[in-house]
């Protein structure tokens, strides 16, 4: 393990966890300003976690050890994810501990948990929640494993980082398969992060949300960390995102003043697609449930397009 | 170490196996003797036969000649690296469910506890003696052996009519299996009449004949391995038979299947052809699809689990399938990589599937409930099965850092590796099917949450739930060894893939033994580092510290305490047990999704019933497509022949009479 690297792979772990709200801050302000609505404050996520850390925690009188680990176990999974995805720097110690299908491996974990968690106390909602949430990622992660199948087998390699120096660090092409692997991708990242065609994260109207459903019984810290959490969630989509279609402005190995530099191109990048985030929810309305599995083999099927346009194309 | 002292070892391991089936016959009623005494032992001798195997694994291929069984035709038995690997794969489960059955074995209706374990060990001996045998002979014997002493574990609770029946069906196409093995081993044999696997091995036979073999043993091993439309009887004898025997049929048997397959694939069979593979792709591709969607909506803990085995074996021939299409095109590492995710799927199935298999028992014992709907919350009255079902709950779904996520890894990377088959029929097909595993192992996920959160997590469904009480200490030991194997497998893969190495290098003369070694044995790659890697400890390691530094972090930043309250609920004051969501409301969204795969019949409730009824049957399409017509022809056929009895003594004299006269016809010609 190099220094630099070791640097890397710090400055990434902090700027994931400090950012990540910010993110969610700036989503939710561009999202109010295009529905005409005052906007909350960027640091209003931060305000949240500060209030929910406060709090008194109250569990349900049945809630067993699993329902209190979960949140601590998804925010660590969700930590692990934003430590791998080359945000910064391609020189991440931690990488090859995780490729892209481990990566995937990681969320599945992450959801089985929270779902279980949901099923803990044994409310109706809960277990709607959990069999909602469920049933998004069935369909959601093996569209997500193929769109990144599509990117390695045009770089020849599941390792993230080496995806980014690859597609990054050579000279400009077009793929087309990467065109279908990347509106899966936004699909599926919609799905993940329960946002607007499949949930919507401001309301709490039972019969129709999942998030909040599954995330019902949880207060103060345990809810402050699942709240982090999907934060952090919704930065590491928009790192892999930003990772495989806009890899430009990543460190190299062996780089560590880059790395500074990667800072701030990160930022740009991330508020350009948090806008364009905030801009399809404003412009889309919620599906029902059963309508989401067909958005998402929608977005199944051109994933697989995708790897059978690479195929036939040779490219 | 002398070089035949491994398999001296398991001969003898195996022999006693089979005392302690007849030691018991002298106590037969004496739960005490036969559970407490003898099962804890034989999980020692199975402990003893692993490590022996395992050691074997790495010798030289080592052969005996036992004089048993019909004059001039003795056992020829024979260890090699293949064989070995399955009999530590044998030895490491059967160790787990011995010591469980130690503590599970009871009173009760049926077969006698002693006369039960000289079925459960003879089939031990049976599965063992599958993958020693080096003849067709012997092979049919212990193969019989096995199939005979499972079907009357299968049926240790005679008296239900059901279970009869589910023997029954179980017998029936195990036999169907066994007639296609025979004469795949005629075929295979060339007309010589010498049946040792050493004469088979060195017969070339033409592609149209090693075809009709190749065909032969998948539908000879499909039948035992559950492979669709075979699959049938995986679904009914499971959830007839004791627990422990379910584990083994499930986690071990099946494998032998596999084994079997393998060893004629790869090792009797010369000849190449790459449709083989295809065809077993397929096959297991449909399998597991068609498995996984059943298991989501079943509502029968153990029949749930017999269609998450189906859909595991069909996973086990997608990739067995592959590495045969890439050995027919000569590219030795891709098979071997293809082959590596078979085999270690094949260890990590074992260990999980048994695992699950033993807690249903648990759970079964100490509720006297199977149905997922009257369970429920048995997290707070069962910790122990409960915990150590998370993981392998866990290792279904194929999560990482667990087993089941390491050979689906593997899997998908050798869909990655593919390029540039020389049929472009196949280069298409390769991200559709890798398409179709990922969607088979998400849905595996899916099966897993339902499972484990219906019968573990909520609220009690009834209210005996309430008193369950926890596995015996001595099923404890059985549950937590398999658990262990889950986690050392998904955490320490590299060790593994060093014995897996061994099997390859002797299928298809290439193993991932040298490769996997290059970056360290923390980090599995397998190929190069940059094209792909895993490393499942500093996986875990980094989610530990996270949840762990959060967890302090919170605690001293700002505090610790807790308080309790019922539930919240957005405030909905009255709730029962029953608001919770069903076995059947969770299968719901696949049962819409997926609904041609279904043959459902449902009985909706109007709104003016009294008593309303709501009642959904879901059955398996392959009855009434195969199966009923089959059971109808075979009917009509009985009912023809039947004609022929009249039951008057001129009419049989007749019959004599008329053969007399046309033996004497053609004699005289």
């Amino acid at each position: 393990m190099s220094p630099s690297g070791f640097l890397a792979q710090m400055l990434q772990f902090a700027v994931a966890l400090a950012a990540a709200p910010l993110l969610t801050g700036w989503v939710n302000q561009c999202r109010a300003w295009m529905q005409n609505k005052q906007a909350p404050s960027l640091l209003q996520p931060y305000r949240l976690l500060y209030k929910l850390f406060h709090k008194e925690p109250v569990a349900a009188e049945s809630a067993s050890l699993l329902f209190r680990a979960a949140p601590y176990i998804v925010f660590g999974c969700m930590a692990l994810a934003c430590g791998i995805i080359p945000a910064l720097s391609t020189d991440l110690p931690l990488a090859p501990a995780a490729d892209a299908i481990a990566l995937v491996g990681l969320f599945a974990l992450a959801r089985v948990f929270i779902s279980l968690a949901a099923m803990d106390i044994g409310t109706a909602f809960g277990t709607l929640g959990a069999r909602r949430e469920m049933l998004i990622g069935f369909l959601a992660e093996p569209a997500l494993l193929m769109a990144l199948f599509s990117a390695s087998l045009i770089t020849n390699s599941t390792s993230l980082a080496a995806i980014v120096h690859k597609i990054g660090h050579s000279h400009f092409e077009i793929y087309p398969s990467m065109a279908f692997a990347g509106v899966a991708f936004t699909i599926v990242s919609l799905a993940e992060n329960a946002r607007v065609p499949v949930d919507n994260p401001a309301t709490h109207l039972e019969l129709t949300m999942v998030h909040e459903a599954l995330i019902l019984e949880y207060s103060a810290r345990h809810l402050a960390l699942i709240e982090w959490a999907a934060s952090l969630k919704l930065f590491a989509y928009s790192c892999i995102g930003l990772a495989l279609f806009f890899p430009w402005g990543v460190a190299e190995v062996n780089a560590p003043l880059a790395t500074l530099y990667s800072v701030p191109a990160l930022a740009a990048k991330l508020a350009i697609g948090g806008f364009l985030l905030a801009l399809i929810e404003t412009v889309s309305a919620k599906m029902r449930i059963f309508r989401v599995p067909e958005f998402l083999a929608a977005a199944f099927v051109l994933a697989v397009i995708g790897l059978l346009v690479h195929g036939l194309l040779g490219a | 170490m002398d070089r035949m002292l491994d398999l001296d070892t398991i001969l003898t391991a195996i022999t006693i196996w089979v005392g302690f089936g007849i030691v018991a016959l002298a106590a037969p009623r004496s739960t005490r003797f036969v559970a407490r005494v003898l099962f804890p032992i034989s999980a020692v001798v199975s402990l003893v036969l692993a490590v022996a195997a395992l050691h074997g694994l790495f010798m030289p291929p080592q052969s005996v000649v036992l004089v048993l069984g019909l004059p001039g035709l003795p056992f020829h038995l024979r260890m090699d690296s293949l064989s070995a690997y399955f009999l530590a794969v044998i030895g490491a489960t059967s160790a787990g469910t011995s010591i469980f059955s130690a503590g599970y074995l009871r009173k009760g209706e049926g077969t006698p506890p002693g006369l039960q374990c000289l079925q459960y060990h003879l089939f031990l001996a049976g599965m063992a003696l599958v993958v020693l045998a080096d003849d067709a002979y012997a092979f049919m014997v212990a193969w019989e052996a096995m199939a005979l002493a499972s079907y009357f574990l299968v049926i240790a609770n005679h008296r239900v009519a059901a279970i009869r029946r589910a023997g029954y069906l179980y017998l029936l196409l195990a036999h169907i299996g066994a007639i296609a093995i025979l004469l795949c081993f005629g075929v295979l044999q060339a007309n010589t009449g010498d049946f040792t696997f050493a004469n088979l091995r060195v017969q070339s036979l033409s592609p149209f004949w090693a075809s009709i073999a190749f065909g032969l043993a998948v539908i000879g091993f499909g039948a035992k391995a559950g492979i669709v439309p075979l699959h049938v009887w995986l679904p009914e004898a499971h959830p007839a038979a004791p627990s422990p025997v379910s584990a083994l049929m499930s986690g071990v048997m099946l494998k032998t299947a596999v084994y079997a397959l393998l060893r004629i694939a790869f090792d009797l069979l010369h000849v190449q052809i790459w449709w083989w593979g295809a065809l077993l792709l397929g096959l297991g591709l449909l399998t597991a699809l068609y498995g996984v969607v059943f298991t989501t909506v079943q509502t029968d803990m153990k029949r749930l689990l017999a269609f998450s085995s189906i859909e595991n074996v069909g996973l086990i021939f997608v990739s067995t399938g592959l590495a045969l299409t890439f050995r027919s095109y000569g590219m030795p590492t891709l098979a071997a990589l293809a082959l590596t995710a078979t085999l270690f799927h094949v260890a990590a199935h074992a260990m999980f599937k048994s695992l699950l298999f033993l807690a249903t028992g648990s759970v079964l014992h100490a509720t006297g409930e199977r149905n997922l709907g009257k369970l429920g919350g048995l997290i707070r009255t069962m910790p122990w099965v409960a915990w150590l079902t998370l993981v392998g709950a866990l290792t279904a779904s194929g999560l990482p850092p667990l087993a089941g996520f390491v050979s689906e890894w593997l899997l998908l990377q050798t869909f990655l590796f593919t390029t540039n088959l020389p049929t472009s029929f196949l280069n298409m097909l390769v991200p559709l099917v890798a398409a179709a595993v990922a969607l088979v192992a998400a849905l595996s996920g899916y099966a897993m949450v339902k499972f484990f959160g219906v019968i573990f997590l909520g609220q009690p469904r009834e209210e005996k739930l309430l008193h369950a009480h926890d596995a015996s200490t001595l099923e404890r030991i059985g549950l937590a060894w398999l658990a262990a194997g889950c986690v050392a497998l998904g955490l320490f893969p590299i060790q593994l893939i060093d014995a897996i190495d061994r099997v390859t290098r002797l299928l298809v003369q290439y193993g991932l033994g040298s490769t996997v070694h290059a970056n360290g044995w923390l980090l599995l790659a397998p190929t190069s580092i940059q094209r792909a890697s895993y490393s499942p400890l500093i996986f875990l390691l980094v989610v530990i510290a996270s949840v762990a530094c959060a967890a302090i972090t919170v605690r001293i930043l700002y505090h610790g305490r807790l308080r309790r309250a019922p539930p919240w609920d957005c405030g909905y004051p009255y709730q029962t047990a029953r608001m919770q969501d069903t076995a059947e409301g969770f299968g719901q969204p696949i049962r819409q999704i997926f609904e041609p795969f279904f043959w459902m019949r449902r009985d909706l409730p109007s709104p003016f019933d009294a008593r309303p009824r709501y009642r959904v049957v879901i059955e398996d399409r392959f009855w009434h497509w195969i199966y009923q017509p089959v059971q109808h022809a075979v009917e009509r056929a009985a009912r023809l022949a039947g004609r022929v009895q009249q039951g008057r003594i001129s009419i049989y004299l007749l019959y004599s009479f008329v053969t007399l006269v046309v033996m004497l016809l053609l004699v005289s010609r």
